[in-house]
């Protein structure tokens, strides 16, 4: 029997689990001995010139070695995504102006931590305040700018539409439905925030430990931050505590560290705190969204249309593309016949945005989601069966939607039937309605959702190299970079597989530039089938190789020859060689690149029961029945945890999560006391159901399941929520629902 | 100031400045490196460890508080104890940057009440933050450690107003 598909405890845990993982700030690596520690002094004001920056107390302060500010940083400010305006570049270190709250304006350097934070206490700058802009509607008037030789806020022309809106799309709509909506800011919130340490070779190469989810990558935007030759900046991931889409790619933060460490010439440590990291990191989602649905009273959807705008923040990064996938995926698992939409990118003064665990899909899911729970309220349809209306067909896949996107493989009805059928749908709905006649303060809402999703978006070629050693270990190298998800594991059982050898003997490795030079790391839920399917074809190679050089050996047919237990046999006999002894007599080593070429299209469908207490508006999510289907599982260990994780965060962010900046752009949630990341106490278990669709777009038929959770709970929970007090006559919540909003949208609804 | 405190069992020493953490007397004057430091306002949880065998956040401590007492951290636990072992046979952890303040925390729960229900585990862990599990495994994994069935008290709901498996039925519920 395969070893796929069982559920093969993780290989990472017994480390993990008693000397604890080594993230970058618990690095004792020798390398590091005697390195100086990195303290920034960040903006306390959203948009300033400065004026002038004394540092002279700070250099005199206990274990100060050297302090820095923006005239002394020869690195040219930084472009940090190509496709925005060429004027919003951003400085290492502040030199004129702070465009955020907690932009970098000087370096502190001390031979022990806490030092730093006095020090930099000590530096004075001295800020003169501008006009701040924090609404987007705000910054596209272009009245307050951010970059004045940019001479706008509106961040790219990449989203610009190439032909005119069509004028008739609710022409022959009998019902049209308009709302605007938020799909609003979040952090990302990795438990382990940014982290990096520099040291120099003799050698003249510059080696960084990092934190980041794609070595490769970051190493090509650091090296090309600090003016270095790629080959010249080795950068080497240890553990890294979560990523969730915020740490793809390098942080300049990362550059300024290498730079320091070249300057004073001793190693250089940087580890933020919490609060640096709320306003510091990347944030996700941040977009305004108008949506419009029409259709006829028989619950046929005919045109959809969604025009966006994007929050960049202040300088902009990855945020701004991702709009790009949010028009894409607009018309969700739906077939309909006219959909158009259109996005505008814009910078404010804001920590810049980034991805955020679906990155710019659950922005989509969500408001065609609540397009079509909006629809069906204004045709008196239950929206679970208008959902079966309209969704894509078996029969037409591979589909081409209006979005642009082509869906590989989804049975997206049964998805839905599924989840309905696991929640006991109709006596939900008996019960909500006795609730409802019965006047009780803890009403009852069910919220539906159907999705489909990109995974594998944007990078589709993967490596992998897998070598048999001469004790009959194995080695596998990955170009992806696991944060949590279990590579180790699951890239072991792949290789097992092939091979049939345990996969406590082969060893996983990720993240050094040096040992694997090519990858594109872990984002978008690409991993599997990307990186996945290069360890399994680079296997497969392996043991062709490995059958050839027996073949000879053994004076037997190649095809008579199989692989078991690790060793070569001829089939039918007792004679055979072990793969240990082939690798003792040449190296067995296979490097194997994959290209998908196109990404794949998991679906599912989410049903969320949610109780609701109409007196203080407090809305706790009682069950939630998942089907989250991706193709094939190779670890339910592993798929179902991840889709335990993207669940909660769905949920978090439609009842308690939020990124909150005042008119002045200072922000009110920059520590985990205000920020609402949910605990244990705020989330119920997780009934989750099977269902196995495989993609035709490579062999194993594996989608990637990293995100599916969040982009599928997200909505159900909302539309529940607002489902449990639609009686009432309420239309629309924004997110996050709190009990406060809960309970203003009855209030409203009551006058 | 000089501190002395025992740690895992070992009597370690040193002169440290008053304001020292015991999360930063962990980390860098004992070099244990597991207890890990997820925020600045306590909110977290990731360092949690035992002192005197009660589960303390390791960031809101002095080390001079912790002078001439006792602390345990997941470093002195080993694969063979119940909580470690179910939280790996559970899939408690992902990133693994919450899993020892988790487990000390968790090891401390059992401690003070080893018959623990669903919501027992919820509320017991509210003060440890975890961003990659959505804490579904990690209950779990707790309700293992404690000698219970996960699939039963996963069940069994979270109040005495429970009409089917984890849903309350309201106030107007015949």
């Amino acid at each position: 029997m395969s070893i796929l598909g069982t559920r093969v405890v993780r290989t990472e845990d017994p480390v993990f689990l008693t000397r604890g993982a080594t993230y970058t700030d618990d690095l004792t690596d020798e390398r590091l001995t005697g390195a100086l520690h990195l303290t920034l002094v960040r903006s306390p004001i959203a948009h300033a010139t400065i004026t002038s920056i004394d540092v002279e107390a700070a250099k005199e302060a206990p274990g100060v070695v050297a302090v820095f500010t923006g005239a002394d940083v020869d690195l040219a400010p930084a472009l940090l995504f190509p496709a925005a305006n060429p004027a919003m570049v951003r400085p290492f270190l502040a030199t004129d102006r702070v465009r955020y709250v907690g932009e970098a304006v000087a370096a502190v350097l001390t031979e022990e931590a806490y030092q730093g934070e006095d020090a930099a206490e000590m530096v004075d700058v001295d800020y003169e305040p501008l006009d701040v802009v924090v609404d987007m509607k705000d910054a596209l008037t272009d009245e307050v700018l951010l970059f004045p030789e940019a001479g706008t806020n509106s961040v790219t022309k990449m989203h610009f539409a190439k032909e005119e809106a069509p004028e008739d799309l609710f022409a022959d709509c009998e019902v049209v439905v308009s709302k605007e909506i938020v799909n609003q800011r979040v952090a990302a919130a990795p438990l382990e925030t940014r982290a990096a340490s520099a040291y120099w070779g003799e050698d003249g190469r510059c080696t960084i430990f990092c934190s980041t989810q794609n070595a490769q990558s970051a190493r090509d935007e650091v090296a090309g931050w600090m003016g270095l030759d790629t080959k010249d900046l080795r950068l080497i991931l240890p553990d890294v505590g979560g990523g969730f889409g915020a740490k793809i790619g390098a942080d300049p933060e990362f550059a300024l560290v290498g730079w320091l460490s070249k300057k004073v010439g001793r190693p250089v440590r940087w580890n933020e705190s919490r609060s640096e990291n709320m306003t510091g990191m990347v944030q996700g989602r941040g977009q305004l969204q108008t949506i419009t649905i029409g259709g006829d009273r028989d619950g046929t959807v005919k045109a959809y249309r969604l025009d966006l705008i994007a929050d960049a923040g202040a300088y902009p990064r990855l945020g701004v593309v991702l709009p790009m996938f949010t028009r894409m995926m607009a018309p969700g698992t739906y077939d309909i016949p006219k959909v158009w939409s259109t996005a505008k990118v814009v910078a404010t003064n804001t920590t810049s945005t980034a991805a955020y665990r679906g990155a710019g899909r659950p922005e989509a899911t969500q408001a065609i989601e609540r397009a079509m729970d909006l629809f069906a309220d204004a045709i008196g349809m239950d929206p679970a069966e208008l959902r079966k209306k309209n969704v894509v067909k078996p029969e037409q896949f591979p589909f081409t939607t209006k979005g642009g996107a082509e869906y590989d493989s989804g049975e997206y009805a049964k998805a839905i039937d599924l989840a309905l059928e696991a929640s006991g749908y109709d006596e939900l709905r008996a019960e909500q309605k006795r609730r409802r006649e019965a006047g009780d303060p803890l009403q009852l809402g069910i919220g539906v959702s159907s999705y489909v999703e990109i995974t594998g978006g944007g990078a589709f070629v993967e490596n992998a190299t897998v070598e048999v050693h001469a004790d009959g270990t194995v080695t596998v190298l990955t170009g992806t970079s696991p944060h949590g998800q279990g590579h180790a594991t699951a890239w072991a059982m792949l290789a097992s597989d092939q091979l049939g050898i345990p996969v406590d003997k082969i060893t996983v490795i990720h993240g050094d530039t040096d040992l694997i030079p090519k990858g594109a790391g872990t984002m978008g839920s690409r991993s599997l089938q990307t990186g996945g399917i290069a360890v399994h074809n680079a296997a497969v190679e392996l043991v062709e190789v490995a059958k050839q050089r027996a073949a000879e050996r053994l004076e037997a047919n190649v095809d008579d020859l199989v692989v078991e237990n690790g060793t070569v046999q001829v089939k039918g006999t007792g004679s055979g060689i072990s793969l240990a002894e082939l690798a003792g007599a040449d190296e067995l080593k296979v490097y194997h690149e994959w290209d998908g070429k196109k990404p794949t299209f998991p679906f599912g469908a989410h049903v969320a029961l949610v109780e609701v207490d109409v007196e203080s508006g407090k809305a706790t999510v009682e069950r939630i029945w998942a089907v989250d289907d991706a193709g094939p599982v190779l670890n339910p260990l592993i798929f179902d945890g991840q889709r335990h994780g993207g669940i909660a965060q769905g949920i978090a962010q439609a009842l308690l999560e939020e990124v909150v900046f005042d008119s002045e752009g200072q922000p009110l949630t920059a520590t985990f006391a205000d920020y609402g990341i949910p605990s244990a106490a705020e989330l119920p278990s997780f009934d989750l159901v099977s269902m196995e669709t495989p993609t035709p777009i490579n062999t194993m038929g594996y989608k990637g399941i990293g995100e599916a959770g969040t982009i599928g709970s997200c909505p159900a929970v909302q539309n529940a929520v607002i489902d449990a007090v639609s009686h009432l006559g309420v239309e629309h919540i924004d997110m996050p629902l709190t009990p406060l909003r809960v309970w203003e949208a009855i209030e409203e609804a009551r006058k | 100031m000089k501190v002395e405190i025992t740690v895992n069992g070992e009597r370690t020493s040193a002169d440290v400045e008053p304001r020292t953490l015991l999360a930063h007397y962990l980390r860098e004057n004992v070099g244990l490196k597991a207890t890990n430091i997820g925020c600045d306002t306590t909110s977290c949880g990731a360092c949690t460890v035992l002192v005197d065998g009660e589960s303390v956040k390791s960031c809101t401590v002095l080390a001079v508080q912790a002078d001439q007492l006792s602390v345990q951290t997941m470093e002195d636990l080993g694969m063979d104890h119940p909580v470690t072992a179910a939280f790996r046979q559970e899939h408690g952890l992902q990133c693994g940057f919450c899993t020892p303040g988790m487990v000390m925390a968790a090891v401390g729960l059992i401690d003070e009440n080893p018959d623990l229900t669903e919501a027992d585990v919820r509320e017991g862990l509210e003060g440890n933050l975890c961003r990659c599990t959505g804490y579904h495994n990690i209950v779990r994994a707790v309700l293992v450690a404690a000698g219970k069935d996960p699939d039963a008290a996963q069940a069994e709901g979270t109040d005495d107003k429970t009409i089917s498996p984890g849903f309350s039925a309201g106030e107007g519920a015949a």
